[in-house]
């Protein structure tokens, strides 16, 4: 077994150190050595976007970058998103909207569409399915999981003060 | 009939009143005053999974733990002479080695499966390859070591010694004479007798009825085409994955991604040949199956791995390995002849269907051969099915197994004949549909049907009545059916002493079932569906329940809850009669409340008395309901062919479908989206491609390509509903269906937008361009 290698990391906000070998992706390390297991591996070679993760705010396929890379870096996971008991209004949205099915794909969708309204709090349908174009869902065809995200960019209200006001008071569900 | 209508995207405010509840009726039947059916509850599984905290079988960790690997055959055919594993033994790290020779030897067993049965025998030489490998990817070997890289460098110490044979994947070239054999001993099952010589055809099926040829002369119009389909994934996100531990008492646990625990129990301990009883399988969070995580793959190596070193082992695949490894469905060659009368009616019909097995026999040919003219009305019809054996991997059900590949065929020469006679592509369905009454070609007669109901909803729908204008530019439609079957469902569900009622069913959760089957508990209970706490439990806690496929959870599992609630509430009008001191006749119970005279108790009133009136209520039911609830589909699409590439972009897209009742229209919904999306994938982009010595070259997302969000727009939906008499909610079943019409919707639309006819799937841009250079 092959030497292993201290990392020094921020992940969902906590300081996080591991030991990793060279050749480990962060997607593994993330899994099997920090137990954070809600990214998911479904291709392992960055195709389908279930192991998405935030690397200092950009979306990352977390299979294609390896744990070394991480050293002083902020990651975000899908574990993350959920402030205390609150759901993320992303988080909330999909589930009103009914936009997961089996649900393998739905950690990769929300990260990568929180990438899109950290930046982009106003995104036209167009602007959604292009961000959302590297991640893979075989169940829902899409389009409740694009509804959601124009919910949650609604709800979000380009401010992020909505997210308080979305988790106090469950709208109505969508479609 | 009552629909729910989801949105155009520029309609959504106006859908969205219109689409909760049962706002719209044709007062044919209107539907009952349901308190949570109908309703959009958030799934209770649903915090969970937008947490990642959800436990999908690749999440599971055990102490001491080990990971293992399988070698697979680099041959498409190929004579395994011998396997040495010495040297990956010795190895350090790792514990434990396994082959073909440590499965026990099994005769010709045929084990049912709920959807379709099984020759024990070829499971277990699919599992491990014994003498031959049949396919890329068929397993051979398999490690067990302290972590996976480990593992994956032990597999490359395995030394095999192959003697690579002549391979064959198209269909037509598998039944040739002179062909090269995948079994020696195979004989073609000849409508019931065994036939002579060596072959790939393992089964040759024949259905008629009426008088086809006599028809056919006098039909004043016939039109007969041939159709090829490519062989495609089902393409679920989540690899399979196994967790086996065999205990020191000799108990195995199998911790795995199934759609059906009870038959993956009986197939893991049919290939061990030990009792049913020694084995406990824990469905685990399922992250996609179409009908491909049916079979088991991986539990009795994981199994067999963990008794050699006795320790608990968990097995994934990557992602080539679920290309190369596990089941796809058929590629096809179909040819239809349909003839009509000048008024539309079609007299006289006729298919000949070969379909991919794969490496063992036992393909979707059944259900293609029942399915391929199951929308029409067609009193002479014959059908001729073979079921043929070829080096691909055995196929497995995707989604209405067989039913899409007759659907692209027979729904192109409906369109064509449209055409020919001038008749409106939906009259022309509507003139000749099934209805109750209708007998299909291989049997089975049509108790009450939604087609014609969904034909007129789909002529309603702004799309249809839409213009579509521009170059290039095509609207298609078609049909789709699918039969949905019954089979076995258990539950047990036990009132808590707050009201709330826990729910434990053995139907794997695939996606949202929990929530739809609790919701009928609840509406037959008279509480909300956030009062049931659904829980999807191991094989030791429920009774026995079949698969989660045939679009058969709803309907079964659901009619399992009803019934397991009717128990609950004639315990509870006892305890009421025990409160009110009266007999249990006296005690009515309606809508959530128990009354007698003047007195009354809410359900959770009544609960709060349990402890004082004998304990804790269990109601329980199994149910194994008769009959098929036949769903129909119409699909519609406007799509826009380029004419310097071929790529075909969908404008517009809508789904018409017969739900019965839709229990929780977003789920129902999400099916047809879903269902539509993968078959818009079949027709467009998705196959297996293959080099000059049959292996797949194509074996990742980058290169097999399934749509993306970017490919799409928004797709409509309409749900009709044409309540199931065999239902007390009349649930139909809606997974299946939504798949079947896109690729002949897709024909017809190019069709429309550029003058070609694509009679070979995928139609995708190099197939559409060559197609448009060849008509110029």
């Amino acid at each position: 077994m092959s030497k292993r290698i201290h990392v020094s990391t921020t992940i969902n906000g906590a300081p996080t150190e591991f030991l990793c070998e060279a050749r480990q992706s962060l997607l593994e390390v993330l899994r099997d050595t920090l137990r954070l297991t809600g990214s998911k591996e479904g291709c392992g070679n960055g195709n389908c976007g279930a192991c998405t993760v935030l690397l200092d705010g950009v979306p990352v396929d977390s299979c294609l970058v390896l744990a070394v890379e991480a050293e002083g870096a902020d990651i975000t996971t899908v574990e993350g998103l959920a402030h205390d008991t609150r759901l993320h209004p992303l988080q909330q949205c999909f589930l009103e909207g009914a936009a997961l099915q089996c649900g393998i794909c739905t950690p990769g969708f929300l990260v990568t569409a929180k990438a899109l309204l950290d930046r982009n709090p106003k995104p036209t349908e167009h602007k959604i399915r292009f961000q959302l174009s590297g991640n893979l869902c075989r169940c829902t065809g899409y389009d409740k999981i694009v509804r959601a995200v124009q919910e949650a960019a609604k709800a979000l209200d380009g401010n992020g003060r909505a997210e308080k006001k979305a988790a106090a008071k469950p709208r109505a569900a969508a479609h | 009939m009552a629909e729910h209508k989801t949105a155009s995207p520029a309609k959504s405010d106006a859908a969205q009143s219109a689409g909760n509840g049962h706002a719209q009726t044709n007062g044919s039947t209107v539907a009952p005053p349901y308190r949570v059916i109908g309703t959009r509850p958030v799934r209770h599984d649903g915090a969970d999974k937008v947490t990642g905290r959800a436990v999908y079988g690749a999440d599971l960790q055990l102490p001491g733990m080990l990971y293992g690997a399988i070698l697979r055959s680099p041959h498409a055919h190929a004579r395994i002479k011998s396997i040495d594993t010495s040297a990956a033994e010795q190895m350090p790290g790792v514990l434990a080695v396994a082959t073909a020779r440590d499965l026990p030897n099994l005769k010709d067993k045929v084990a049912n499966l709920g959807e379709g049965a099984v020759n024990l025998a070829h499971l277990g030489a699919n599992v491990l390859a014994h003498d031959k490998a049949l396919y890329k990817g068929h397993a051979v070997a398999a490690v067990a070591a302290v972590n996976i890289h480990v593992a994956e460098a032990a597999l490359a110490k395995i030394r095999v010694d192959y003697e690579p044979l002549t391979a064959v994947t198209w269909v037509l070239d598998a039944m040739q004479p002179g062909a090269p054999i995948l079994h020696p001993d195979l004989r073609t099952d000849e409508l019931g007798e065994p036939g002579a010589g060596n072959t790939n055809i393992s089964t040759h099926l024949h259905f008629e009825q009426g008088d086809p040829d006599k028809a056919f002369g006098q039909a004043d119009v016939v039109i007969e085409r041939e159709y090829r389909t490519a062989t495609v994934h089902q393409g679920y996100i989540e690899p399979h994955v196994s967790t086996a531990l065999w205990n020191n008492d000799g108990h195995l646990t199998i911790w795995t991604a199934t759609q059906g625990s009870f038959t993956a129990r009986q197939q893991t301990a049919e290939l061990l040949q030990i009792p049913l009883s020694q084995v406990t399988v824990v469905p685990c969070e399922i992250g996609g199956g179409f009908g491909g995580k049916i079979p088991v793959y991986l539990e009795p190596v994981a199994a067999l791995l963990s008794r050699k070193c006795g320790r608990p082992v968990k097995l994934i695949m990557n992602r080539a390995d679920v290309f190369e490894g596990t089941g796809p469905t058929p590629g096809s060659f179909v040819r239809v002849k349909l003839g009509a009368k000048k008024d539309g009616r079609i007299v006289a019909a006729e298919a000949y269907l070969a379909y991919d097995a794969g490496a063992y026999p036992g393909g979707m040919i059944g259900p293609g051969c029942m399915c391929v003219f199951s929308c029409y009305d067609i009193p002479n019809a014959r059908v001729d099915g073979y079921d043929v054996c070829l080096n691909k991997p055995k196929t497995a059900a995707y989604r209405a197994p067989g039913a899409t590949q007759a659907a692209f065929a027979c729904e192109s020469v409906v369109d064509e004949l449209a055409e020919k006679l001038g008749i409106d592509p939906i009259e022309l369905r509507l003139k000749n549909a099934a209805k109750e009454g209708t007998r299909r070609v291989d049997g089975p007669v049509y108790d009450r049907v939604g087609l014609v109901e969904t034909l007129e909803a789909a002529r309603n729908t702004p799309h249809w009545k839409s213009k579509l204008e521009g170059k290039n530019r095509g609207r298609g439609i078609a049909c789709g059916f699918w039969f949905n079957i019954g089979l076995k469902s258990s539950v047990s569900a036990h009132v808590n002493f707050d009201g709330t009622v826990t729910l434990l069913e053995g139907s794997t959760d695939i996606g949202g079932s929990r929530t739809s089957i609790a919701m009928q508990l609840a509406e037959t209970l008279g509480i909300k569906a956030e009062e049931v706490i659904p829980r999807v439990v191991d094989t030791d806690s429920v009774g026995y329940t079949d698969v989660t496929g045939g679009s058969r959870v709803t309907f079964a599992t659901g009619l399992a809850a009803y019934h397991a609630g009717l128990d609950i509430i004639a315990q509870m009008r006892q305890r009421a009669a025990l409160v009110w001191e009266c007999k249990v006749e006296e005690v009515e119970f309606d809508a959530g409340t128990f009354r007698h005279k003047k007195q009354s108790l809410t359900f959770r009133e009544l609960a709060g008395k349990l402890h004082q009136t004998g304990g804790a209520i269990v109601g329980r039911a199994s149910v194994d309901p008769e009959g098929a609830t036949n769903g129909f589909a119409v699909q519609i699409a406007d799509v826009e062919v380029d004419p310097d590439t071929g790529k075909t972009t969908i404008l517009r897209w809508t789904i018409v479908q017969d739900a019965g009742r839709a229990i929780h229209p977003s789920y129902v919904e999400g099916q047809m989206q879903g269902g539509a999306v993968q078959g818009i994938g079949w027709a467009l982009n998705e196959e297996y491609l293959y080099d000059d010595k049959s292996r797949m070259t194509n074996a990742s997302y980058l290169d097999y390509r399934m749509p993306t969000a970017l490919d799409l727009p928004m797709i409509e939906t309409v749900i009709v509903e044409v309540p199931n008499p065999a239902h007390p909610y009349g649930v139909r079943g809606v997974g299946e269906v939504p798949i079947c019409a896109p690729p002949a919707t897709l024909a017809n639309a190019i069709y429309r937008a550029t003058g070609v006819r694509m009679r070979e799937l995928p139609m995708s841009p190099p197939r559409v361009w060559a197609a448009l250079a060849a008509k110029k």
